[in-house]
Order: structure tokens, then sequence, then C-alpha cells
């Protein structure tokens, strides 16, 4: 297509077969034209050399003194951009990827687009100033995403955001949820990627100039500019990536300055790396079939890989690590899965990811999700069942729900989000609480903590004994006013976002148009659906308070079913809770057209959630945490793992097509008595939750003794990794209230 | 089962469970048959111990609800009997075993054997492997820590090797009870000479049955007595083994 690409890629290019991907940007023909399946075992793998070893520890005594002061270091003054640090290095003789988001390692940039406020606080918390000079820049003469945002709340917004019944919402900083094609980079190099974007644009030109025409236009040449300050940070590394990579290393190396890019210039809530692993392999493959790499080598090249994507660093405030605890970043990378044809998509490089956990033992980033489907090679699935049981480190999607909907080249986002790689993006849109929606539909549309009016007025529930009919009446009334407030509110923050913080360099490794989801999503489920259950099948009796005339507590008599014993009773009500919201969310308009989906995950939200929601009729108390994601309550799944896991696959993928999250604990002896025996069974186990319409889950294997003693001694434990819901974290990094709620949390044991 | 099938045979299940990996291979639907004869000092299912405790119910209602779990089930796994003594209710035992081979579910029967005789040639061609619980190998700490006497449950292991059925044997280690030498050496070549015994499961005593005799205010009788240390274990193991055993 241009004059670099023909000259450079006969080499570039050389035995890679197929011809599709040749004349157009097209990574997932490239990727199936090319794919070698890997049907073996964990056998071939390599350990750490003394370099990798040296390279981490360097890192990991860094470690210390960030966990003890929230972070290692901060540069104040340079708002972050592509190309705004110089050049930074870990070491620079001993690393062979380099590249870092600062000038130096574990140091954090300040990114006043997303929105001053918090980088202010930011900076304040950990005892820095903010540049008067930048103060005055971010204030008078050019507005954020944030101020912009509640220029157009509406007083409706405003008072559910206050209340807490919408929280998480991305308006002070990044939304994120967005995967560039990084792999693009590595392919086809940046001047092909630009001309293709030209391209794109010039499409545009006959156009009429309307408003959203105009808007196009300016992204993709935004884009395009972005893709020269890509390549301008790589040359101050000393690297031209104008053509595609000759050879594995630089294929690692551009793929991952193109992440990088992105991470320079986004501080998104989740900044995922796609599907990378088998298309590396191709490049590794190729390597080790010349003659130029070793499989030592080749394991060196994505452990390196995997140390930089483990010191992603952001500036939050206090109160985001209250609502995503443990420094998240969501470098989410999704291994393995099916191709389209039937061929597993599984190969030598899926392994070395995962021995990366090995390598430089267990750690929550990079965020590594299997797309797990039960024709997955044997020998891979033994090795994840055995990753998972050593580290607790990864998570699980079901590929055979993915693909039939996104295609064999999809990827996670965060922590359940799927999309195909490049082609779709995503309005993150955090999550409702539908528990304290029932409150409200109870008390006539007030706060039973603040006792404010935040939706519109209605006549409360006034009997002795709450009736199920009027409750759930009165229920969907209040879902409809919070759906349309919700997604009002979304719709304003992405306005805002593309308009005065817009991903530019993410969005020009995605094909133009892009398909866009509006990702809702609710929180409560389970204390939700098990206090209409409660209302149903038992008898509850609403305590009043006299002055305030709030329902501000429920006396219960009786037994009634509970979500996540596979009785369909309760199961039912938690089916219609997620239709029934994600009908509702469909009948508003979205910014932009996009298609909207609900997820069912609270990240780590759920214990602030239960903070500021009243006593519920389930019998949980006010303040008590909730379940995480769509998890039973705690302690009250009593049938095992597998018979909650059937009672959370029963909620309908097509009305949470962003993901339902799962996270078990399961104790070592709870899977068997041999390594064997527990590996060959939590094969079993995750072939049996795919089979049966299960979408996601996070597998710990952990004794709660372990937890308590991490607890107590931390310094024993820098590297106990936990799967909380839908990411991992660093047990020693979450607050004592997490860590209670995550040790309270049901642990299924052998009976 | 004669005029009427094995569905409407009745019974009285305590509850269900879901286990992988400690009531026999694999995923399993475990059935807690209600009502047993023993009362072993270390019992953690207190709750099971009487038949007034359990949900009557029928052998079709709880194949279903099995049914329901084969994804699970059907690879590597299947349905336990445990209880309580599933052998308490013979009728009901032999018709969930016929059912859940119906339904291609491997079958496991967890039992202390004492009833061994009220287990037919039919129920135990139902039956892929016997769980069997022998909780000593001395007769006389055998009834201390049962109550009952230990010789129907070797008289059940001899006939269960004879018909070729599969055998897992468990040992609870409880210190100071179950751990002298010549009790664990005695067992060991018994089961040694059983032929069909595939692997002797050492499981240490713990104390997670406590809270339930808390909440049924029943005395613990082993409150006192602490979890076996690894050392004892791994000699307790060591003495099967050495027996030519698969010790797990």
């Amino acid at each position: 297509m241009t004059e670099t690409v023909t000259t450079v890629a006969p080499t570039a290019w050389r035995g890679f077969q197929g011809g599709r991907w040749r004349d157009r940007v097209d990574v997932a023909d490239f990727v199936r034209a090319n794919v070698r399946p890997y049907s073996g075992d964990a056998a071939f793998l390599a350990g750490p050399t003394g370099r990798t070893s040296a390279l981490w520890n360097a890192l990991t005594a860094m470690f210390p003194v960030e966990r003890e002061r929230g972070v290692y270091d901060v540069d104040a003054t340079t708002p972050a951009a592509i190309t705004a640090h110089a050049p930074g290095y870990i070491d620079r003789d001993n690393e062979l990827i380099v590249g870092l988001q600062t000038d130096a390692p574990l140091k954090r940039a300040i990114m006043p687009f997303g929105g001053l406020r918090m980088v202010e606080s930011s900076l304040a918390a950990y005892g820095y100033e903010l540049d008067p000079t930048l103060r005055r820049v971010f204030t008078e003469y050019r507005k954020t995403h944030n101020a912009g945002v509640f220029d157009a709340y509406t007083p409706q917004i405003l008072a559910a955001r206050k209340a807490g019944i919408v929280t998480g919402l991305p308006d002070a900083y990044g939304r994120g949820r967005i995967i560039g094609d990084y792999r693009r980079v590595a392919l086809y190099g940046v001047d092909f990627l630009v001309e293709a974007k030209r391209l794109e644009k010039s499409g545009l030109d006959e156009r009429p100039a309307i408003a959203d025409v105009i808007r196009d236009r300016e992204e993709l040449s935004e884009q395009i500019r972005a893709l020269g300050e890509l390549k301008q940070m790589a040359a101050s590394y000393g690297f031209d990536i104008s053509g595609p990579a000759r050879t594995a290393h630089e294929a690692v190396q551009w793929l991952y300055f193109a992440y990088l890019a992105a991470t320079k210039e986004q501080n998104g809530a989740a900044m995922s790396l796609g599907r990378t692993a088998t298309f590396l392999d191709c490049y590794l493959e190729r390597d080790i079939a010349e003659g130029r790499l070793t499989e030592e080598r080749a394991q060196e090249l994505i452990d390196d890989l995997v140390i930089k994507l483990r010191i992603i660093r952001f500036l939050r405030t206090p109160e985001y690590d209250q609502l995503f605890s443990g420094d998240p970043t969501w470098v989410t990378e999704s291994l393995g899965g099916m191709s389209d044809d039937g061929r597993t998509l599984v190969t030598r490089t899926s392994f070395r990811y995962l021995q990366t956990l090995y390598n430089l033992g267990p750690a929550p980033e990079p965020n590594l999700t299997v797309l797990w489907s039960p024709s997955l090679p044997a020998g891979f699935k033994r090795f994840c069942a055995q990753v998972s049981l050593d580290t607790s480190a990864i998570q699980y999607e079901n590929d055979e729900l993915l693909r039939p909907y996104l295609g064999d080249d999809a990827a996670i986002a965060c922590c359940v989000s799927g999309m195909r790689v490049g082609r779709d993006m995503q309005f993150f849109g955090a999550r409702v609480n539908a528990a304290k929606a029932l409150l409200y539909a109870v008390n006539g549309g007030r706060d039973e903590v603040s006792g404010a009016q935040v939706a519109p007025p209605s006549a409360p529930l006034t009997g002795d004994v709450l009736e199920y009919d009027a409750v759930l009446a009165a229920y969907d009334r209040t879902l409809d006013w919070l759906a349309a407030t919700y997604v009002d509110a979304l719709n304003t923050i992405h306005y805002m976002h593309d308009r005065y913080d817009y991903e530019r360099l993410e969005m020009a490794l995605h094909d133009y148009p892009v398909r866009r989801f509006l990702a809702c999503g609710i929180a409560g489920l389970s204390v939700a659906v098990d206090s209409l259950s409660a209302i149903r099948y038992a008898t509850v009796t609403p305590v009043r308070d006299a002055a305030s005339g709030l329902v501000v507590d429920y006396v219960v008599d009786g037994e009634f079913p509970t979500y996540g014993n596979d009785d369909d009773r309760a199961d039912d009500i938690a089916v219609w809770l997620v239709q029934a919201f994600m009908d509702k969310v469909r009948s508003r308009p979205t910014y932009r057209d996009a298609i909207h989906t609900q997820s069912v995950l609270t990240i780590t939200s759920n214990v602030v959630y239960g903070r500021h929601t009243g006593n519920t009729p389930d019998g949980r108390r006010a303040g008590e945490p909730f379940a995480p994601g769509a998890n039973p309550m705690n302690g009250r799944d009593r049938h095992g793992l597998v018979a909650s896991a059937v009672s959370v696959a029963k909620l309908p993928f097509e009305s949470a097509r962003d993901g339902i999250s799962l996270t078990s604990t399961i104790t070592p002896d709870g899977l068997g008595r041999t390594r064997d025996e527990r590996i060959t069974n939590l094969v079993g186990v995750l072939d049996g939750y795919t089979t049966a319409g299960g979408f996601h889950m996070n597998v710990n294997v952990l004794d709660r003794e372990t937890l308590l003693d991490a607890m107590a001694h931390p310094e024993k434990y820098p590297q106990l990794t936990v799967r909380v819901s839908g990411y991992a974290v660093n047990f020693v990094r979450l607050t004592p209230e997490q860590q209670r709620d995550v040790i309270n949390r049901t642990f299924h044991d052998k009976s | 089962m004669t005029a009427r099938t094995w569905r409407e045979v009745p019974g009285v299940l305590h509850s269900w469970d879901l286990s992988t990996g400690v009531d026999g291979p694999g995923t399993r639907f475990v059935a807690f048959l209600a009502g047993c004869p023993l009362r072993c000092l270390y019992c953690q299912n207190p709750d099971t111990w009487h038949i007034r405790d359990g949900d009557a119910t029928n052998a079709g209602q709880v194949i279903d609800r099995a049914a329901r779990y084969g994804p699970f089930t059907t690879r590597g796994g299947g349905l336990t009997l445990s209880g309580g003594e599933p052998l308490r209710q013979p009728e009901f035992a032999g018709a969930l075993l016929t059912g859940a081979k119906e339904a291609g579910l491997h079958t496991a029967l967890d039992t202390s054997g004492f009833l061994g005789a009220r287990a037919s040639d039919a129920l135990l061609s139902h039956t892929d492997l016997v769980l069997l619980d022998i909780k000593s190998w001395n007769p006389v700490t055998y009834k201390r820590v049962t109550g009952v006497e230990l010789e129907p449950t070797l008289a059940f292991a001899e006939r269960v090797a004879g018909l070729g059925v599969p055998m897992w044997i468990r040992f609870v280690l409880v210190p100071g009870l179950t751990d002298a030498p010549e009790n664990v050496a005695g067992l060991a070549r018994f089961a040694a000479g059983l032929s069909t015994v595939e692997r002797v499961d050492v499981l240490p005593f713990h104390r997670m049955g406590a809270a339930k005799y808390e909440r049924l205010g029943i005395p613990f009788p082993l409150e006192d007595v602490a979890p076996p240390r690894s050392e004892l274990i791994a000699r307790v193991r060591e003495q099967f083994a050495a027996a030519g055993l698969v010790v797990s």
C-alpha cells in the first residue's frame, strides 16, 4: 500500500501464510492463517534466567516503599502525553523490552484531561502540590472531561449519584475498557496504519458536514496525529517502528510500545491488552524455527513484557481505592479459546504467558484470562488448573458463549467485558445499586439512610406486612426511573469524554467505523433477590422510624429460599431482575447509537455499596458488604460450589452480554486429596460450568487460615494474589475492611 | 424392586450437596440419607443420626435433582450415597443406586459397613465403588469409637471384595484413639488382603463438626483432642504404604 510496506514487508513477513491481511488491516485473518495450535503439555517451558530474576528483583525491592506510601514517586509537573516524558529504564543494559510510562519505574504521571480534581486530590493525598500554572491552564484555558460532565448533569443525576444508587461513574478520570489492537503496530508498522486511517478519512470527503461527520473527521485526524507521536516516542528509545516488526523481539517491542503509548495518554479504569499471545506466537515460533531464538530466550521476551505490564501505574485518589482496591490497572490478556473453524487458538505462547506466574511469582497483573472451552486441548486445561491451584491468579471466561457472539478474535476488557479486538469499543458505565433501589420502592423514592427524596415521590408501602405483588410493582417503577437516570448520566459522561479526553491512540488502533456498546451494570443482585424471596416466601414486617416514617428495618418470620442453591424459586427472581433491568435500559436512547449491554459485576465496590445501603429484607444488616458480582450472598450458598455456580449460570447471557461475574473460593482439600486429583477435578468443574452456560469464574484455591495469617503478617505475603471480582489483587494491598470481606466469603470446603 | 419402579421408593433424605474430590472421584452429587446406628466420637454430622431429622422424599425426586448436575458429574464424577448410614434405609439406597445407573452416573456408597448385611447383591451390582470407613482394627477401640461391633464391617469388606466391587478404605486418624501402631498395622494387613481395594484415604481428625454439636446442644466428645500432627500423619500413611497399598 505504501512504499515502506512494499519494500520492508517481504522480509518482515517472510514465511507467513495467507493473503487477505497483507492488503488491509486484519490481524484476525493473519492469526487464522498463521496460528500453530499446540496440544501438548507444559514440559517444554523454560524457567527464569538470572537476568530475568535480577531485573524483577530490582523492581520488587521498590514495592514495599510504594505499598507503604501509596505511590513510589510522582511527576507532578508534566501532564502525561505520548511524548511527554523522556525515555525511562529499569536497568538499561539488561532490559530486553524497553519503555516506561514516565522517565523512571513506578513514577506516576498526572493526567489532567480526565479531570483536574482527581489530579489535585490524589497529589494532595500523597503529599504533592499541583503546579499553579497547570491549575490555571486546566481551569481557565482548557476544559476537562470532568468539568464538562458536571456542566451537563441534571439535578436528578446529581441526586442519584450523591445517594450512591448510581456510583463508580467514570466522570472524573479516564473511562477505560477500550482495547487498542496493539498487534497492528507489530504486524504492519505505523506508516501502513496511518495510510489506512487516511483512507478511512477520505471516505468521508463526499459526506455533508453535519455534526456526526465533522466529529468523525476530527477524531480520525487526531488518531493520525497520535500514530505520529507513537513513532516519535519509539524513536526516543532508539527504535524506528514505521515499518513492520521483522523478528519476534521486535514484534514484542513494537506491540508493547503501542500499549505503552495508550497508557501514557489515558488513565482508563481498565487498560486491557487484548489477545496478544497467539499473535506473538507466530513470530516466536518462526524465529525458533529459523534458529534465531531458543525457548529460554523466547520465554525471556515474554517475561520482560510481563514485567513491564506489571508496573503500569496510574495516580488515583484514596476514594477510588475504596471502590477498586489494590491499585488495579486491568491489563487483561485473553488466552486460549477456539477458532471459528474448530481449531484451538492455544499455542506455546499461551503457556509462556502463564509461565510468567512461576518465573516472576504470582501477581494480579497482567490480568490473565483464559477463554475456556471444553474443546481446549487437555494439556492446556491441566496447566491452567495447575496454575490456579498454585497462584489463584487467573480467571476463566466461557469461550462457547463469547465466540458465537463476537467471533474468534474477541478479548476481554477489564474483568468480563467481551469485544472484538480493534472492531468494538465500549462506553464504560459502572453500575447501579439494585438492592438500594428495592428499599426506595418501599420508601416511596426516599433514601433509607439520608431520608432525601431521590427518586420521584410515590406512595410508600403502608401495610403491616410487605405484599410481594405490591413490592414488585413499586420496584418495577423505581427501576424505570433508575434506568432512565442512569442512561442519561452515561450518555452525558461519554459525550464529554469523547470531546475532552478522547483516546486518540487506542482509537487509532480500531477500524472505522467502530461498533460501540453502552455497558451498564447492576450491583447487589443477590441481596435484592433474597430480599424479594423473603417477601414472597416468608413474612416480612417493615419496621418504621417514628420520626421520619421511613422503613429502616425488616423482621422476617419463616424460611425462604436463597439464590445460590439451584432453587428455582429464588433463582427465577434473579433471572427476572437481570432481564427486567436490561429491558428498561434498552428502552432508553444512547449516545452515538451505542448498543445497550449490561454486566453483573461489582469489582470490589460491593463493600462500598454495602456500606451505603440500609437494612434489607433478606436479613442483611445496614452497612454489611454485598456479595461480589453475581455471587450468591456470602454463606447462603449451602450446597457447595457447583450448586452455587449452577444458580449463577441461569442468569441469561443475552441480557448481560457485558459479563456475569462469579468469584469462587475453594480450599485445596475441597478439590481432592492429591495434586493430580485436584487438577483433574478443577478441569472437570470448569468444563461443567462452561457446559452449564456459566460465563465467568474467578478461581481461588486458598485456605482461610492463609488469609488470616496474611492479615496479621503482611510482610510474609508480598505476592499473595487473590481473585476478587473480575480481577486479582495483592491481598496485602486491600483495605482491612476488604480483607475481612474476602475472608468472610463462602469457602467451598470438603463437607 | 418388584411391582413399583425404583422411582417411587420412599426414603428420608437429610440433605444433598455437591462436592469435588472428597466423596469419591470427581464432582459428585452427594445424597445424605438420614439415620445412623453408630455414634462415632468424632462424627461431623450429628444432625444426621435420626431418621426424624430428614425430609420424606422418594428416589425419583432425588435422582431428578442429581440429574441437573450432569455437566459436572458425568465428567469423571458421579453420585455418592452418604449419611448418616445409607444402609439404614437399604431399599431407598438400592433404588437411588439403580436410578443413578439408569441416569448414566458412576455410583459410590459411603458406608461404615456395620449394616452391610442389609445390602443385597443387587444393590451392590449397582455400586461402582464402596467407600468403606473402617474406624479401627482393634475391636475394643472400634466399639469405643463407634458404640458398635467391628465384625459386621469386616465381613462386609470381604463380601464386597468377593463380588469384585472396587473399594476405597477410609481411616480417620484420631490422636490417642486410633493412632496406635499395631492398630494401624492390623488394618493395613487386612486391607492389603482385599483384592479390590484401590486406595486408602487417611483422614486426619478435624474439629469442623464441633459447631454443629454446639447448635444441637450435645457435648462434643473429643472437645480436648487436637488434630494429628504432620509427623503422625506421615507415619500412619507410611504404615499403609508399607503394606503395599496406594495411600492418598
